[in-house]
């Protein structure tokens, strides 16, 4: 009786399987399809198209925005990428190294300030740039992401940087080595996780976000690949949508290979950074 | 008595000195390329900001009192008040740091007096000078953070706050055509007082905290679910399912929203087509207010389980087997094993995800921004559709409406909100935290 029980669950279990696979792998294999499918019609009938062609990448390419756009994201993603890391590896480094008046309170006030995300003012963020002409400029949203990326980073640097022996740069200190010395000679090649971490968060950060590019950004040669795909479905004439599918596996397919050869750190990552708050 | 005010007598005549005027205790200390450096500086300061620090903090008081005029055909521009707001906000900073300056000269004077009080040499000009460089580098370092935070994070922080308590809205208050006025508290009054307002307000409220609190629960279940599926000791291929149910999570967020908008369109969608095709009735998938937000959950459901399947699956190898084998000993259900082993198990080593995901989704301003642009509409809402939330509702006030102080307000509450709400989940970690050291 039991065992038929237990083999009936497991029979439960492999048809609930079979129909999640179905609802996991359509929306993807739809995308992959349609991009492949020639004509301008959204694909139906069958999944995997009879003659695939690559005309819809052709036409993203020659006809839309598209290159610019992901020029754009990688500009904004790469100096993004420099000054957040630069700009957590100093306040980390006076914030683990040094013991100053204001310590405390100014490690706090990062705590405090990390509650309240950018994109929560977004009504002064668009009136400010709009008046300091940094509006549609990417210059005005690097700037807001490197802002945002302090309260995120320093944390994490710090606690790394706290893990490094200080017996190490006393040594140094004693030959003669400066503050400036130790940072760049011992700390900073110590903490290459961290670095990466911090880098490649700032890195991820323009390719995935879209509330911030579209209060900054409004010019179509300006946008960033979110924004891009976005307006391609917003629009809402079919013949966007094929173009729209070819984009979204382009964009959509390195991350994706990316995520799933990193995922053990990746996911790991996430959950140890939830510990800290 | 005499000794000890004696003992003290330089100290305080030095901090006096100081505090009468700038650099006369560095003097008085005998410190006199520290004390005249203090003095031209604050000379150089004081007579040059004066009068643009009384003009600006005039003009955060007034936000302008000359509106733009059209005479014989020309504009005469008048005062832009948003403009004047920024600047006395600058202003208000440099007050602040030159009140700093001060302090920190009284606090020099003192500290060089006490030295001659205990009779020992107050050190020199180029010693100082030094000595400040070695001390002061960790500030050397955080002032470029400093910069940015002041600047991207403080500064939109207290001009947000600062807008909700004017008039800056759409049609009538918008610089440089109109002038902007300090209203007190009467945007908060006309949102909570004006029925449209209330309306929207309490609406949307109500649905931003229902689909916050059900998104994670769903997902709480459903990952747990699907966990306990695949680990299942009969299940063979167990890598082959976790793989393939992994992957929505790997797909960038945005790409499988929009193609969720795609594939669910109400005339032209895939699916809806596909129904009609299999003899059902289409269904409004995010046409309908009601259907509308149970899609949203069911695509939330889509991309937001396999993390939490991943998370649960790593949890569930960690639970102690001779807590099961016990309770099999004892007798216990299936069931009874499931709601009083498995379930407060995961959920206390869940709890900080499921927070992080509960303040996530709280604000998930991408989820419904580009599936439903908070369609389908909703008669009765100002600026708002049906499945808006908050912060997608502010979005839609600032870019599209200009109603910037209603904008404000609502974001003040929000700010409010999350304080709270933070400093409750705080607490909670520091708590447990303390119990895990025992």
């Amino acid at each position: 009786m039991s065992k038929l029980l237990n083999n009936l669950v497991v029979i439960g279990i492999y048809a609930v399987f079979a129909v999640l696979l179905l609802t996991t792998m359509y929306p993807l294999i739809w995308v992959i399809g349609t991009s492949l499918h020639p004509g301008n019609t959204l694909m139906v009938s069958s999944m995997f198209p009879k003659q695939p062609t690559l005309e819809h990448y052709v036409e993203l390419i020659r006809n839309t925005d598209f290159v610019l756009w992901f020029r754009n994201t990688v500009t904004i993603a790469l100096a993004n990428a420099v000054i957040s890391t630069g700009l957590v590896a100093a306040t980390a480094y006076a914030f683990s190294r040094f013991r100053f008046k204001g310590r405390q309170q100014g490690l706090m006030a990062l705590l405090i300030l990390q509650m309240f995300p950018g994109f929560l003012s977004i009504m002064a963020i668009f009136v400010l740039l709009l008046q300091t002409k940094l509006l549609d400029t990417h210059l005005g949203l690097i700037l807001i992401y490197a802002g945002g990326s302090i309260s995120m980073g320093t944390w994490v640097m710090k606690g790394h940087f706290d893990t490094i022996p200080k017996s190490l740069e006393e040594a140094a200190y004693i030959d003669g080595a400066s503050h400036m010395v130790t940072l760049f000679k011992i700390i900073l090649p110590l903490s290459l996780p961290a670095i990466t971490f911090v880098a490649l968060n700032s890195f991820i950060t323009p390719f995935m976000d879209f509330i911030l590019p579209q209060i900054v950004l409004r010019s179509s040669d300006k946008m960033t690949l979110a924004q891009g795909l976005y307006n391609m479905v917003a629009t809402e004439t079919n013949s966007s949508f094929t173009t729209f599918a070819a984009g979204a596996v382009l964009v959509a397919l390195p991350i994706t290979i990316l995520y799933m050869y990193f995922q053990k750190y990746l996911i790991h990552g996430m959950t140890a950074g939830a510990d800290k708050g | 008595m005499m000794a000890t005010t004696d003992a003290r007598r330089h100290r305080t005549t030095a901090a006096i000195f100081s505090t009468v005027f700038i650099g006369l205790g560095q003097l008085y200390n005998k410190q006199y390329s520290k004390g005249l450096l203090f003095m031209i500086a604050t000379q150089l300061f004081f007579w040059n900001y004066y009068p643009i620090v009384y003009k600006g903090i005039q003009g955060l008081i007034t936000l302008g009192d000359v509106p733009t005029k059209i005479v014989a055909g020309n504009v005469i521009k008048g005062d832009h008040s948003i403009f004047m707001l920024i600047q006395g906000i600058i202003m208000i900073v440099l007050v602040l740091l030159f009140a700093g300056f001060y302090a920190l000269n009284i606090y020099d004077a003192k500290k060089n007096g006490e030295l001659r009080d205990k009779g020992k040499p107050v050190p020199g000009f180029l010693i100082s000078l030094r000595q400040a460089k070695f001390r002061h580098f960790p500030y050397l370092l955080l002032l470029p953070a400093l910069f940015f935070v002041l600047f991207v994070t403080v500064l939109p922080l207290v001009f947000n706050v600062l807008i909700a308590f004017t008039n800056y809205s759409a049609p009538h208050h918008i610089p440089d055509r109109n002038l902007v006025d300090w209203t007190g508290l009467r945007t908060f009054y006309d949102l909570f007082a004006q029925e449209s307002w209330r309306t929207t307000f309490f609406g949307i409220s109500v649905w931003n905290i229902i689909w916050a609190v059900a998104s994670t629960l769903t997902v709480f279940f459903s990952g747990l679910v699907l966990a306990l599926m695949v680990n299942h000791p009969k299940v063979k291929f167990k890598k082959f399912w976790r793989t393939m149910f992994i992957l929505p999570w790997a797909v960038p967020q945005f790409i499988s929203i929009l193609v969720f908008r795609v594939l669910l369109n109400g005339s032209f969608g895939p699916v809806n087509d596909m129904l009609v095709k299999l003899g059902m009735s289409p269904v409004p998938w995010l046409s309908d207010p009601t259907m509308a937000k149970v899609t949203i959950l069911i695509v939330n459901l889509w991309f937001s389980t396999p993390f939490l399947m991943a998370l649960m699956s790593g949890v569930l190898t960690t639970l102690p087997r001779d807590l099961y084998e016990a309770a099999a000993v004892d007798g216990a259900t299936g069931t009874q094993r499931f709601r009083k082993l498995t379930l407060p198990l995961v959920l206390a080593a869940t709890a900080p995800i499921l927070i992080m995901q509960f303040a996530f989704n709280f604000n998930n301003f991408n989820l419904i921004y580009m599936l439903t642009d908070g369609s389908p509409n909703h008669p009765d809402y100002y600026y708002a559709g049906s499945t808006d939330i908050l912060i997608s509702w502010i979005f839609k006030m600032t870019l599209n409406q200009s109603q910037f102080n209603m904008a404000s307000a609502v974001s003040i509450i929000m700010f409010v909100f999350i304080a709270v709400f933070s400093l409750w989940n705080y607490r909670r970690m520091k708590t447990t935290r303390e119990e895990d050291r025992i």
